[in-house]
């Protein structure tokens, strides 16, 4: 079994706390002149994406969590299951609801999201941070009126509801950014 | 490789004027600036400090000035302060390089509260000017934890560090070093003006004397000083009595073997200093880059030229 010791950590290594797979975001050294030694630890847990603070006495150590990101290819949903698979080795994994998340509103067949995999099972999915997607469901478009600010709620492929601006008609391509959920510009599709 | 010095601009004048600020202080009071060894045949006993072995195990790199420079009190040198490069090993962070630079001072017949006004006086021809305040070290675990540190039980502490400091573990922590956590955790990061904190538990005394406050509690005769939430000094009202440090060298070993640390040597030239008379004297020491860092909102110890030179070529460049 890998461990790190304090004087190890460095945002970025993956570790195991209270049974969960972390990821360091920040690690602090703090000594009083002649005092004991702590590592103050920003951490966040990658299952249920919260931040934790932690304090370890300088010299503790943590278990190595077994992580690794790739780039996969989503190839489609079984009623249950997301499937994504690794464009380079064809290998395939399933995702749970939990791990997908709300990046399920994001993604479409055949995108690459970024997947998360502890111990080779995926916790989590990352959307990419722009992605494209045909609008299904908005109100009619209002020709020419492109100068007012005004917009209206529509519905993308993926069921992700977003604001746009009131020329955007059914049948449309939107660029969208996943991190904020905000409609971008309008895509060209001939 | 990258060989070349960060964010140069400005800072070595700046260094070089700091320091000749302090060496003229010092030298309108009469203060003689004096030079000890770095590499010397002992080093000391703080369960928590761990100085740097040399000349294949001979021989420390020294943690402070303070062994030799005691020596020369104890040879009747008067008033003397030093600024030399001191190591400690493995304390690396945004506050801690395992160089450093200390500024060294002793003043014979000063007691705490005279060495206090010098150090006040010193750091308002560095620092900005602002407010100077004095908090016993109880008050301050008072007002901020509502537990008086001199009373509180292990279990109590253990709690505290738990719950207001997110320490995980606490096992195996004794009382002071439970206080050490609630102290950097929750009470230093407040001590943004100057700040000075004195009655320190005299389980916290190191080489400093003992005496009793006004409740009669047995108190270190020692003060910290603090700025902008960073430790600057820690001053002493110096141990005298010979017998005692080796009962506190004693000690220190004790819990050194209890932590799995190497034992170390009794500082015989400092025992025999000790035993010939040290005069009665006030010390301090302060860590010179990071009174310059919060002089001058110097985020990391390593953006310091003199420091960063120190580090490993940056990965990736």
């Amino acid at each position: 079994m890998a461990t790190y010791s304090t004087n190890e950590f460095k945002s970025g290594l993956k570790v195991i706390l209270e049974g969960d797979p972390c990821s360091i975001v920040e690690n602090e050294f703090v000594k009083p002149g002649k005092g004991q030694a702590f590592n103050r630890v920003k951490l966040k847990n990658l299952i249920s994406g919260r931040q934790w603070e932690r304090t370890f006495k300088s010299g503790d150590s943590l278990e190595a969590a077994d992580v690794v990101e790739k780039d996969m290819e989503y190839l489609y949903n079984d009623g249950e299951y997301w499937h994504f698979m690794d464009p380079n080795s064809y290998e395939q994994v399933q995702a749970d609801k939990n791990a997908v998340g709300d990046a399920a509103l994001w993604f479409k067949e055949q995108d690459v999201c970024l997947v998360t995999l502890w111990n080779d099972a995926p916790i989590a999915i990352t959307s990419p941070n722009f992605v494209e997607l045909e609008i299904v469901e908005t109100d009619p478009g209002l020709k020419g009126d492109t100068a007012q600010g005004g917009t209206k709620p529509a519905t993308l492929v993926t069921g992700a509801v977003v604001k746009v601006p009131l020329f955007i008609d059914v049948g449309e391509v939107v660029r969208v950014d996943t991190r904020t959920g905000e409609y971008q510009n309008r895509v060209k599709t001939s | 490789m990258a060989w070349q010095a960060r964010a140069l601009a400005g800072q070595l004048q700046a260094w070089a004027d700091f320091k000749q600020t302090i060496r003229a202080f010092f030298a309108e009071r009469g203060v003689l600036e004096v030079d000890t060894p770095l590499l010397a045949a002992y080093c000391v006993s703080d369960p928590h400090l761990d100085a740097i072995a040399a000349a294949g195990g001979a021989a420390w790199l020294q943690t402070s000035p303070e062994s030799a420079m005691k020596r020369l009190l104890a040879s009747r040198s008067g008033d003397i302060y030093q600024i030399c490069k001191a190591f400690r090993a493995d304390e690396c962070g945004r506050l801690h390089n395992q160089e450093f630079t200390l500024l060294e001072w002793y003043r014979c017949a000063f007691d705490l509260s005279a060495l206090m006004a010098e150090t006040a006086e010193l750091l308002g021809r560095i620092l900005p000017d602002g407010p100077l305040v004095r908090y016993s070290y109880a008050d301050l675990f008072l007002a901020e934890l509502a537990v008086d540190p001199h009373v509180a039980d292990l279990a109590e502490l253990q709690d505290l560090a738990r719950s207001a400091a997110g320490l995980g573990v606490t096992n195996g922590l004794e009382r002071d070093e439970l206080l050490d956590c609630l102290f950097s955790h929750c009470i230093q990061p407040g001590l943004t003006e100057l700040s000075f904190v004195f009655d320190y538990p005299a389980s916290q005394a190191a080489l400093a004397q003992t005496t009793r406050d006004d409740n009669g509690r047995e108190i270190a005769s020692r003060f910290e000083c603090f700025y902008a939430g960073v430790e600057l000094a820690n001053a002493y009202h110096e141990l005298l009595d010979a017998d005692q440090y080796q009962r506190r060298h004693a000690a220190d070993n004790r819990r050194r073997r209890q932590l799995g640390k190497p034992q170390i040597e009794l500082d015989q030239q400092l025992l025999a200093a000790m035993q010939h008379g040290l005069p009665d004297c006030s010390g301090i020491a302060m860590g010179l880059e990071r009174v310059f860092m919060v002089a001058r909102g110097v985020n990391r110890i390593e953006d310091i030229v003199n420091s960063g030179l120190g580090a490993g070529p940056v990965v990736g460049s």
